[in-house]
């Protein structure tokens, strides 16, 4: 069986799938009270669901406890990195990364 | 004080390892910033022990320190010390962004000891438990089978398993069973 085994940012550990909580789409960004409601419909609702390159967020529940960031290849599972909740987009090392493996790769705004 | 109880009153198994419920243990949590000078002298004045890099596991005897996550250790201190040293790491940590808080009854604590003991870990856990995968002195938080855990080996011949006391009997079944002597593996070997 595949098992998706990610390293995390945090401690290092390279953590099974069993060991992670999956937190869904990374780098959303939050639209709250004051916003239109194509916006808020959008935060809420709108996911990405790609066949290839995607972000998401996992949290080490059985481990550390922290909270990352994964960019990897949802049909092969292909990891091409991890990297620290503390950032609004993806650091340019995880896309260069991407790019080599991926060219012309594109995910929401990004490519 | 009143007596502590451990969960399973001292449980023990000897199979391909000899598993044994230990404790009562005293432990602290800290969270932290572990990066800070004054944290550092406070917890390794305490315990006697150096300060552990990630993942390290500093243990001496009943005192000792184990990094939990960047910002997280526990602390090991005889239980009978444990209210004292919670006031004390407490107090050198006035006016920082710290948590001290005294848990010595949260947690339930097992020793493995045997030639087999990566084999039966390795039964239960995700984990790469080759010698270079997971050495000495190494704290694994992870989970055994359905339940948190975490595990560090003081010698190559001993490995400390420690979980939340609600699953202690859970978890002595489990690495009961696998350190049944009709399941030996033979893997991790040499």
């Amino acid at each position: 069986m595949e098992m998706l085994t990610l390293e995390c940012p945090y401690c290092g550990v390279q953590a099974d799938e069993t060991e992670l909580h999956a937190g869904g789409e990374a780098h959303l960004t939050r639209f709250g009270p004051g916003s239109s409601d194509a916006d808020f419909e959008a935060y809420l609702f709108m996911r990405e669901n790609p066949k290839g390159v995607h972000f998401e967020r996992w949290r080490h529940v059985n481990g550390c406890g922290k909270w990352f960031h994964a960019a990897r290849c949802t049909m092969t599972l292909e990891v091409f990195g991890t990297y620290p909740a503390q950032t609004a987009e993806p650091p340019k090392k995880i896309r260069d990364a991407i790019t080599a493996k991926r060219p012309g790769w594109t995910w929401r705004e990004l490519s | 004080m009143s007596d502590p109880v451990l969960p399973l009153g001292g449980a023990h198994y000897e199979g391909l390892a000899d598993v044994r419920e230990t404790g009562p243990q005293g432990m602290i949590a800290l969270r932290g910033d572990l990066s800070d000078a004054g944290l550092q002298e406070a917890v390794t004045g305490l315990t006697g022990v150096p300060m552990p890099d990630m993942r390290g596991a500093q243990v001496m005897g009943e005192s000792g320190l184990l990094w939990m996550s960047p910002d997280e250790l526990l602390v090991l201190v005889p239980y009978r010390q444990a209210a004292r040293a919670r006031a004390q790491l407490a107090e050198a940590l006035q006016g920082q962004h710290a948590l001290v808080e005294n848990v010595s009854d949260m947690r339930a604590m097992f020793r493995l000891r045997g030639t087999q003991v990566r084999d039966v870990l390795a039964k239960l856990a995700p984990v790469d438990f080759a010698r270079d995968a997971l050495p000495v002195g190494e704290l694994r938080r992870t989970r055994f089978a359905q339940v948190a855990a975490g595990v560090w080996l003081s010698d190559d011949t001993t490995a400390q398993v420690f979980c939340f006391r609600s699953v202690a009997e859970y978890m002595f079944n489990l690495l009961r069973t696998a350190a049944d002597p009709d399941a030996f593996v033979g893997f991790h070997t040499g």
